[in-house]
């Protein structure tokens, strides 16, 4: 009896472990049926109403009623607008990166104390910078523009692009450090002719992720960069932007409109589809580059 | 030559200051943050006690009343439902691809998980109104006797699992990683079966680091906009089911930003929405760190 208890045992184990199998096969099949689903629906419903007209031309009269035009305004406002926030967030993650792996590498509780302040932060929702930013502005006076929207754009995303180049500095071996500065070189120096080129692939690899994260996002300038028909010329001027294009022709109850409030997905889908393979290429070069200690 | 050098010097104190110089800017943003949101959102509660904004159902920004409770209940009903689904999705995903996958499933799945975290969230949203919303209005709620517009608390929630999938999962498989191999080792040469090793050592070893895994997901499902605020349907009432629409906290921002400058203390009221988002996130992702940290400090 006790043979066949071990049996039945061994086998409801067995089944058990078969089940679960099954269940991690499904569900990572779930997560490639999600993203298949939406590139498949974006693309179907998007590609039909796309034209060249959508990305060449500048919304005309009526344009929201249905008429010609497209969205050159918002394209080009979102390119501004993630550039100049990748920018200015480079300024200030870069040194930061590098000085947290090189001057301050020694003090592990404070460079501790900033990587987590900066995981604190990169949870925050876009959205709230994007409410205090508009407050400020009001309490300042200031009209949305795009100038507001780089800046509350760059406050969202330097702790994702710090914590990202932060990621691949952390790979570089003490050794190099201590043979640089050996040789006579300042800190400055084995910051950016060391370090910085030892990693340059891994920190274009973070600089993309962010501008993904830039050019995505609807939230943090839905109050600062307001809208306009026109193409951005000035700093100081509304902008248009392309998560913004879409969000809004999504809410017209004409056809037409909606329809390109589609293609317009489609568009921005593409660009951040685009990006994503690129960060991948140099992520990939970086783990080539890679110095093991 | 001493003019060179004394230039190299020079050139490296102006870097160390700008660096500082960065590195505060960084450090005192959070506070600044926070201390703005407070002082906008103190009109607020000066006027009305902190209970009665929590807990009061009533919603009447003309009347000068503010009662938060619906969009609170909005914001956990989502945040829920979207855990529950996309917890067990996640773990399952990176027991698999951590302990059974062969290489080229992993070589599929890594640019999957990427695109996916990459996607916009108004993509997300687009995406919620072409498939799921009329999924749930012609399939699901006729299927389980239900009458609904599509526009609904499950909506967002389905949508809402979506995007948290592939954050949630970087972090797990990140954590499974950390796992050292001998612990497997010794487990599977003293007889357990693969399975038995999976489920009693590695599982059990990372259960702090799935704990706060989830607990980033729900900080990041928390204050998640854009995607939302398309399919959840928007009306300030307590929802009575998953079919019903919601109003979440950031949609409730994001809905009123423009007007709020018309009606006396709804932009303090709206501060203090932020607020209550960025309160709650911190706190999530304070103690999701904390347990994480542990991982990384062995």
């Amino acid at each position: 009896m006790k043979i066949f208890k071990s049996i039945s045992n061994a086998a409801i184990k067995k089944a058990e472990e078969q089940i679960f199998r099954v269940l991690m096969l499904l569900s990572s099949l779930l997560i490639l049926f999600a993203l298949i689903l939406l590139i498949i629906s974006v693309f179907v419903k998007g590609l039909p109403a796309l034209s060249w007209e959508m990305i060449s031309q500048v919304p005309k009269g009526g344009f929201y009623f249905g008429k010609e035009g497209g969205i050159l305004n918002a394209i080009l406002g979102s390119a501004y607008l993630s550039l100049g926030a990748v920018l200015l967030a480079f300024i200030i993650s870069l040194p930061v990166a590098l000085f947290i792996n090189i001057h301050i590498v020694q003090r592990k509780r404070l460079v501790n104390f900033v990587r987590f302040l900066l995981d604190l932060l990169w949870g925050v929702p876009s959205i709230v910078y994007g409410a205090f930013a508009f407050s400020i502005m009001i309490y300042m006076g200031w009209k949305t523009s795009l100038i507001a929207g780089i800046f509350t754009v760059s406050l969202f995303i330097i702790p994702i692009m710090v914590r990202g180049m932060d990621e691949v500095l952390k790979t570089v071996p003490r050794g190099l450090l201590e043979t640089s500065l050996s040789l006579g070189s300042t800190k400055s120096e084995t910051a950016y002719f060391v370090f910085f080129r030892q990693c340059t692939p891994g920190i274009i690899t973070a600089v993309l992720l962010s501008f993904g994260r830039a050019i995505g996002d609807v939230a943090s300038i839905l109050f600062t960069t307001g809208y306009t028909d026109h193409l951005p010329t000035s700093l100081t001027q509304p902008t248009a932007t392309l998560p913004l294009a879409i969000f809004f022709q999504l809410t017209s109850p004409i056809k037409e409109v909606q329809e390109r409030a589609y293609a317009s997905a489609l568009i921005l889908t593409f660009i951040v589809l685009i990006v994503s393979i690129l960060s991948r290429v140099f992520s990939v070069k970086f783990k080539k580059n890679k110095i093991s200690e | 030559m001493k003019i060179y050098s004394i230039s190299r010097e020079w050139r490296n104190q102006l870097h160390g200051i700008w660096m500082v110089f960065s590195l505060v800017v960084i450090i005192l943003s959070p506070v600044i943050l926070f201390g703005g949101l407070i002082y906008k959102s103190y009109v607020l509660m000066a006027d009305q006690s902190l209970i009665d904004l929590l807990f009061s159902t009533k919603w009447q920004p003309l009347k000068g009343q503010f009662g938060f409770l619906p969009f609170i209940i909005g914001s956990l009903w989502v945040t829920i439902l979207a855990i529950i689904i996309a917890g067990p999705i996640c773990l399952l995903t990176s027991i698999h691809l951590t302990q059974y996958a062969k290489n080229y499933v992993l070589k599929i799945m890594h640019p999957v998980i990427d695109i996916l975290a990459g996607i916009p969230s108004v993509i997300y949203g687009v995406w919620g109104i072409l498939i799921i919303v009329p999924f749930i209005s012609d399939y699901l709620g006729p299927l389980l006797g239900k009458q609904s517009t599509g526009y609904s608390i499950l909506a967002g929630g389905l949508v809402l699992s979506i995007m948290i999938i592939p954050f949630i999962l970087n972090i797990l498989i990140e954590i499974f990683k950390t796992i050292p191999k001998e612990l497997s080792e010794a487990s599977l040469s003293l007889g357990a079966t693969k399975w038995q090793t999976v489920k009693l050592v590695i599982v059990k070893k990372a259960l702090p680091g799935i704990i706060s895994a989830i607990g980033l997901g729900i900080s990041r499902a928390f204050g998640e906009t854009i995607a939302v605020l398309m399919v959840v349907g928007n009306v300030v009432k307590i929802p009575a089911g998953i079919f019903q629409p919601g109003y979440p906290l950031p949609a409730l921002i994001a809905n009123n930003y423009g007007e709020m400058l018309s009606i006396p203390m709804y932009d303090s009221a709206l501060m203090f929405a932020a607020l209550l988002l960025f309160i709650v996130v911190i706190v999530f992702n304070y103690f999701s760190r904390m347990l994480i940290m542990r991982y990384e400090n062995i």
